[in-house]
């Protein structure tokens, strides 16, 4: 009796023990069929690796990055991990480098108006790939690729992540083997959107015949390892975890230094600086939002280099030039064709002496550290858009402050230490979305702003809430119920979509769901005829200028105030050369030229 | 000794009919289970899309949206999860293990994830469970083979120094948060003694001695980490349980009879104390499984538990479901051995 009670409950252990197995199993040997080649390659890395220990050592490349990748490349999964995962492989046909200039990848050269490759009428631009381009199979790259990389992309059931690039282009055709036409809908003074940066490179249109549309969803090998051109190919895709590529034998450019890169993701950001500046386990570590003065400290310990990244973002001051007062009901902030200015902050001296006020040095050194650069303007790159006539700001001046307002009669004439306008006192709300830098920020501001008779009330919103865009909300920076409101934006690598954001017609108001992006309320017709003129001129000096002007107006009329330059922190090895960290493009631009 | 139960399933056994009774339920719990985890992370605010960069317009997100099927109603995504799930995924493991082809398999969908557009979430759950077996399993196993022993001798010798430095310990042990364990010991070992690494690896396969000194060298801190905070309940639960058994009559009679106390306490205490410890241990099981998710993303190991705050992370919602769902699996399933299990150790226990 007693022996056969054991050995059900054997049975039962057995079962469990089996299931555990079958579970564990397919796990061990990666899908199937493709578990044998890998496992292949890995005995065959392995026995190079021993080989190689007699010579030289394996040169391995560690990159951490603290959100692991869910896909490589930027079309199916819109994150940054993504695209940089991606960019390690996929090219595409030029990249712009750390200034902002695009440099030719896949391309002969970039084409422009002056070499016949843009059309006179800016309605079309000519791709011409280099000869002899091969995928990492093997195969021919033509470009057909790239006709392809286009449909896949702004397919409709594809739910392309990337989609923006080819806004405006009504058409690409392959001309020849190797010439791309793209034409657009609309005469595009900036016609370098589509296959330009990590955010739209070229795909394989063999590979991925059979994955457009909603067949997309289906296509689980393709899409964790696609085939690329660039310096390095992926062996293995560990989904929101590691990546593993080797060496491309059939890259275009010079072979790339290293054997393999190992793309690790996960963890938190703290962690993976200490892993290169502390203890050097990896060569480069992305995005470290972490206190400057932890930082500090760790780059201190002599191993390593913290290097920024500089896009367009500005953290800034909008200054409200419509009266928010509550009393006012639901006319709070509404444009009203400028029937409703703001009683005292549409004097150009308060909000002068309000920016003269600021100590921008200070609170970039220390509230952003390496991520910070105080900045004047709202166009604060490529250089060749940033207009240097605003410069004055960086310095604080509070006595020069505290005299324009004397000068223009602001007065504090019932001796309670705030100023007045028209009899107005000057309390300001100023609100803004919570975190612990921006509550920083705006401490100090407050702090300077006293010192100037300017009395100001902090307020701030839970992000998601402010950034929320809920019509029904009253804290949403769009509706903007304050005197005051503080966050980033910046403009793409070509600043027209982002200017275009200040001409009068994008104001915010009850009638278009506080849908427009002039979120300052500030109309000024001069800037709305110069941005006219900036959508027909093309990349060129007169173009610079162009925007150089709007960013002055601006500027100038105090619509906003910009504080910070923000850029993105990553560190490297000291022993890793060659990395160029680059804001406007993928930080991997040029992983194939990183060396020891 | 006293005698085990009868363990049969025939329908006159009492076991045996608790037993049928007790799987029978387990199908209408998960059911209504799967249809809560399901109805919540649906109705619950959170986008997909949203993890994605402000510069993507709402129109693209709209598409993106659709592209994932979010656009279904309720029952319709429902039901599809549930024949995903419970159909096409069990087809499509077999199809894995035995490596033979059933039916049309091609064309049956399997549970995707969205971040990761295209791969099955069954996949990516398998490509986790090694490590956090490994790490997290022998955690605690390491911890049961430390705690027992500690509790034993802290509850015989209540009192003594080696009871007040234990309770002291184990005191430390649950009171201190694992995520400041873990940095401590980054701090201390990796970055001051630079004796293991941070960050582990998932490549890392074993081939050699060399890469199993490797292997353990990667995995001796988080699994002190959890070793430590398991160990310390357990001991305290095995002292005390210990503690209860010691003035029991049937000890005094052991001990009446001339036993050693060696004897003593092995035969007689330890056996009986260990029943509410075995049953502990056993629905701590399906925690094994979940993993330890702050454990994990301290020190890189990418198990289950860094897998499922990911997901969470990126509101990949078919993810979430299931890995949640197949943790509850294991808790119920769990429940119902620590129950039998608890049944043939304690003989007093009757199912009827």
């Amino acid at each position: 009796m007693m022996g056969r009670q054991i050995s059900t409950l054997r049975v039962i252990a057995i079962l469990l023990a089996m299931a555990f197995l079958l579970a564990a199993c397919p796990a061990a040997a990666p899908a199937g069929s493709e578990g044998m080649t890998a496992d292949g390659e890995m005995a065959a890395d392995e026995e190079m690796a021993e080989e190689g220990a007699m010579e030289d050592e394996e040169k391995v490349l560690t990159i951490l990055y603290w959100q692991a990748a869910s896909l490589p490349g930027p079309y199916l999964s819109g994150g940054t991990k993504d695209q940089d995962a991606g960019a390690i492989t996929l090219e595409p046909l030029a990249n712009y480098d750390p200034d902002g200039t695009i440099v030719p990848r896949l391309a002969v050269e970039i084409p422009s108006i002056e070499n016949g490759g843009v059309s006179e009428d800016l309605m079309s631009i000519t791709w011409t790939l280099k000869e002899g381009l091969l995928w990492s199979d093997g195969s021919d790259v033509t470009a057909e690729d790239v006709v392809f990389t286009w449909m896949y992309c702004t397919h409709e059931e594809t739910g392309c992540a990337a989609s923006e690039a080819f806004l405006g282009i009504a058409n690409v055709e392959a001309v020849d083997d190797r010439t791309i036409t793209i034409t657009f809908d609309s005469p595009t003074p900036y016609p370098y959107n589509a296959f330009v940066g990590a955010n739209s490179p070229i795909i394989s249109s063999v590979q991925f015949a059979d994955c457009v549309g909603a067949a997309a969803q289906t296509c689980n090998e393709e899409n964790t390892s696609p085939l690329g051109t660039g310096p390095f190919r992926i062996v293995d895709f560990k989904v929101n975890d590691v990546v593993v590529y080797e060496r491309n034998p059939y890259h275009h450019g010079e072979p790339a230094y290293f054997d393999t890169v190992i793309f690790k993701g996960g963890g938190d950001a703290a962690s993976a600086a200490r892993a290169v500046l502390e203890t050097g386990e990896a060569d480069y570590a992305w995005n470290l939002q972490v206190e400057p003065d932890i930082l500090r400290d760790m780059e201190a310990a002599g191993l390593g280099k913290v290097v920024s990244a500089f896009a367009g973002y500005v953290e800034r001051v909008l200054v409200n030039q419509t009266n928010p007062h509550s009393d006012l009901g639901d006319d709070r902030s509404e444009y009203m064709d400028g029937a409703n200015p703001h009683p005292f902050l549409t004097f150009p001296p308060i909000p002068q002496a309000m920016s003269m006020a600021i100590d921008r040095t200070l609170i970039s050194e220390q509230l952003y550290g390496f991520a910070g650069q105080p900045t004047c303007n709202v166009i604060p790159a490529p250089l060749h858009y940033v207009s240097d006539t605003n410069d004055g700001c960086l310095t604080q001046d509070i006595d020069g402050a505290n005299a324009l307002l004397d000068e223009n009669g602001v007065l504090d004439s019932d001796g309670d230490g705030i100023r007045e306008y028209n009899g107005m006192p000057l309390k300001i709300s100023y609100q803004t979305s919570t975190n612990s830098v921006r509550q920083k920020t705006q401490a100090l501001l407050r702090q300077w702003w006293l010192q100037i008779g300017i009395e100001t009330e902090l307020i701030n919103h839970d992000a998601s809430v402010f950034f929320g865009g809920d019509p029904n909300s009253p804290d949403t920076y769009q509706k903007f119920y304050t005197d005051l409101q503080m966050y980033t934006t910046g403009p793409t690598i070509d600043p027209q979509q982002h200017l275009s954001n200040w001409i009068c017609e994008q104001i915010p108001m009850r009638d278009n769901v506080w849908g427009g992006g002039n979120i300052s309320r500030g109309c000024d017709a001069e800037y709305d005829a110069l941005y006219e003129q900036l959508t027909q001129t093309p990349v060129g000096p007169e173009r610079e200028a162009l925007v150089k002007q709007l960013n002055d107006i601006n500027v100038q009329n105090f619509y906003q105030i910009p504080l910070v330059y923000r850029g993105e922190v990553s560190a490297h090895l000291n022993t890793l050369k060659g990395v160029w960290i680059n804001g406007w493009d993928s930080q991997m631009w040029n992983v194939g030229e990183w060396r020891r | 000794m006293p005698l085990l139960p009868a363990f049969t399933l025939s329908p006159n056994n009492p076991v045996g009919q608790y037993l049928v009774r007790r799987v029978l339920t387990i199908v209408p719990t998960l059911i209504a289970i799967s249809f809560v985890i399901f109805a919540v992370l649906d109705l619950a605010p959170g986008d997909p899309t949203s993890a994605l960069p402000e510069t993507i317009r709402p129109e693209i997100r709209q598409q993106i949206r659709k592209a994932m099927g979010l656009d279904e109603p309720f029952p319709v995504k429902y039901g599809l999860w549930m024949r995903q799930f419970f159909v096409n995924e069990p087809l499509a493991l077999i199809e894995k293990a035995f490596d033979i082809q059933i039916g049309d398999s091609e064309s049956r969908l399997r549970v995707t994830s969205w971040g990761s557009r295209g791969v099955p979430v069954m996949d990516m759950i398998l490509e986790r469970l090694p490590q956090t077996l490994w790490v997290v399993g022998l955690a605690y196993v390491v911890a049961i083979v430390i705690a027992v022993p500690v509790g034993v001798v802290s509850a015989i010798r209540q009192y003594s120094v080696f009871d007040q430095v234990g309770t002291f310990i184990s005191l430390i042990g649950y009171s201190i948060p694992t995520f400041f364990t873990g940095l401590l010991m980054i701090l201390l070992f990796s970055v001051k003694l630079k004796w293991f690494p941070m960050i582990y690896d998932t490549n890392l396969s074993i081939a050699d001695w060399d890469s199993f000194v490797q292997q353990l060298r990667q995995s001796a801190m988080p699994v002190a980490v959890l070793g430590f905070f398991q160990a310390a309940t357990l001991a305290r639960f095995t002292r005390s349980s210990m503690l209860d058994n010691i003035p029991m009559d049937y000890v005094r009679t052991a001990t009446a009879k001339g036993f050693r106390e060696r004897y003593v306490v092995i035969r007689h205490i330890l056996r009986n104390s260990l029943i509410p410890v075995v049953t502990l241990i056993a629905l701590g099981i399906p925690a094994i499984f979940s993993g330890a998710i702050i454990t994990e993303q301290i020190f890189r190991v990418n198990g289950l538990g860094a897998l499922l705050i990911g997901a969470i992370q990126l509101n990949d919602i078919p993810l979430v479901q299931t890995v949640t769902f197949i943790f509850a699996f294991l808790i119920v399933v769990f429940n119902l051995l620590a129950d039998v299990v608890y049944g043939i150790l304690d003989p007093r226990i009757r199912y009827s």
